[in-house]
């Protein structure tokens, strides 16, 4: 047997079509946040009136790629005084298991091509949303840990701040998602999806939509609750000693979590790569290509919708936050889930 | 009391009453709902402000003080009679001046050398206003960036053609 067919053997094998895969949407996770950068700066732009910047490459669509090289050839700064293991430990502990999140996140039924039937989801994991809420709750530490060994008080408000929050918010958001795993019956991301016919559960779990979507904004620190961060009274939060690469690993954390949030609202209130009519086409290819395309149309709006709510809504106040959280969405989503329960007994879902 | 503009009015403070939010406003929802369409229209359909500058300029103010110049006569030499008055009145001191004897009888002095560092130089004006001959002026030349301190220590023959083939900046009309 030839190195090639060898070679061939492997990438087939199921364990090669996984790392294929999750190569593949690591890598499509990944380039979102060169996008995201550049629709960011560009929307800001936009929407106060500004230009923006345009000036790198056609339309400033290479922006994101100069202000990368600039990134990387930044000194790397370590505060005096700081907890340096901690220090140099916690971007690596935000980036990873933002990037690591997506991994169950459906994008498609199934594709078929030359013969093999490939699942379009990296791992189907049978209990997708823990894993899911395991993996966010684990950034948190990437931000505490840094705002705790940058030996600078600002940061420390910011991790601080940041822990709070997203303990406040992860609490509204798991129980809208148990509106959700109630109504579809299944912990497992691809069961949820095909679960919502005839209507998205946006429609009959309007609340926990609602609360799912605002606790999202929460628990990914971008405003109106970017308390961790709060440029204007924090400095810069838990990343203010932060340079060079470090610093952009914070910053592409943010997006990624951004990536996976959207992802996952969609996956559980916007049906998926689910798409109207869906059953009228009958080529296989086409359709797995179809799902594909809703299921990024989808995440892409709601990326927009994420900077779009930025450049519009003020910060809240650390207090209102705190309110906010505990005393409106965590009864509204306990509310959602007897709600829930009332509209399976009346046989709605 | 009377209030800034001299007229007599009952109070300078206004003590502005807040009512209580009302149950719609409170929703929190509709008001987003309504600051994300205004945003949207901002995206959409108002004028960018940017002037793409090195592309596009503003016109400049009629009054606009930038890079100085020294008047000439019709015959070609400079206006200025070397008599300090830009120099005292310069508070930089960025204006030196060595004077000469004038070949003319009739003028006493003539700048052997004028020199302005530019650096140090703050746009007041001043050297214009002393001025009593309308030697030194105030030109609307304000882009003159360069790479190494040496090309702002401006001399006479510079101060007087420098810009002899660039008439600078539009001027708005007021």
């Amino acid at each position: 047997m030839g190195m090639m067919e060898q070679l061939t053997d492997i990438l087939l094998s199921d364990a090669g079509v996984t790392v294929i895969k999750a190569m593949i949407v690591y890598f499509a996770v990944l380039m979102t946040v060169p996008v995201m950068v550049y629709v960011e700066r560009r929307g800001a732009g936009l929407i106060q009136d500004r230009l923006g910047p345009n000036r790198v490459g056609p339309l400033g669509l290479i922006q994101p790629f100069a202000d990368m090289v600039k990134l990387m050839f930044k000194e790397e700064f370590v505060p005096f005084k700081a907890n340096r293991l901690l220090y140099l430990l916690a971007p690596a502990l935000a980036l990873i298991p933002a990037g690591m999140t997506f991994a169950v996140i459906p994008f498609g039924t199934e594709m078929t091509i030359g013969g093999i039937t490939i699942p379009l989801r990296a791992a189907d994991l049978n209990v997708g949303i823990l894993y899911i809420f395991a993996l966010t709750s684990l950034g948190v530490y990437g931000i505490m840990m840094a705002g705790w060994s940058s030996n600078n008080k600002f940061s420390l408000m910011g991790g601080l701040r940041s822990a709070a929050q997203m303990i406040s918010y992860e609490l509204s958001m798991t129980l809208a998602a148990v509106g959700v795993v109630m109504a579809a019956g299944s912990l497992r991301l691809g069961d949820i999806v095909e679960a919502q016919t005839p209507f998205w559960f946006c429609v009959p779990l309007a609340l926990g939509f609602l609360v799912f979507l605002v606790a999202s904004f929460a628990e990914t620190n971008r405003l109106p609750f970017d308390m961790p961060e709060a440029e204007n009274e924090l400095v810069g939060g838990y990343h203010t000693e932060y340079s060079s690469m470090r610093f952009a690993s914070f910053f592409m954390a943010e997006y990624i979590n951004m990536c996976v949030s959207a992802g996952l609202t969609v996956t559980l209130f916007l049906g998926g790569y689910r798409f109207p009519f869906q059953e009228l086409v009958s080529n296989p290819m086409l359709l797995s290509i179809l799902q594909v395309a809703a299921f990024v149309g989808k995440v892409a709006f709601l990326m927009w919708f994420f900077v779009w709510i930025r450049w519009t809504l003020p910060r809240f106040r650390y207090d209102q936050l705190m309110k906010l959280g505990w005393k409106v969405l965590f009864p509204l989503a306990l509310a959602n889930v007897f709600i829930t329960g009332l509209l399976i007994l009346l046989g709605v879902i | 009391m009377t209030g800034v503009d001299g007229k007599k009015r009952e109070k300078d403070v206004l003590v502005k009453e807040f009512k209580p939010l009302t149950w719609w406003e409170k929703l929190y929802i509709p008001a987003a709902v309504s600051g994300l369409i205004l945003t949207l229209r901002h995206l959409f359909f108002t004028k960018k402000v940017t002037v793409q500058y090195p592309e596009e300029t503003l016109p400049i103010h009629d009054n606009f003080r930038a890079h100085q110049r020294l008047t000439v006569h019709e015959d070609g030499h400079v206006k200025c009679v070397a008599c300090f008055m830009c120099s005292t009145a310069c508070p930089a001191e960025c204006i030196h001046i060595v004077a000469q004897e004038d070949p003319d009888p009739e003028v006493e002095k003539a700048p052997l050398s004028f020199e302005i560092d530019m650096l140090r130089c703050i746009y007041c004006g001043y050297c214009e206003e002393a001025c009593p001959k309308d030697a030194i002026v105030m030109g609307p030349h304000y882009e003159f960036a360069a790479t190494d301190r040496k090309y702002f220590d401006v001399g006479k023959e510079e101060l007087v053609h420098k810009y002899d083939s660039d008439p600078g900046r539009k001027r708005k009309k007021k």
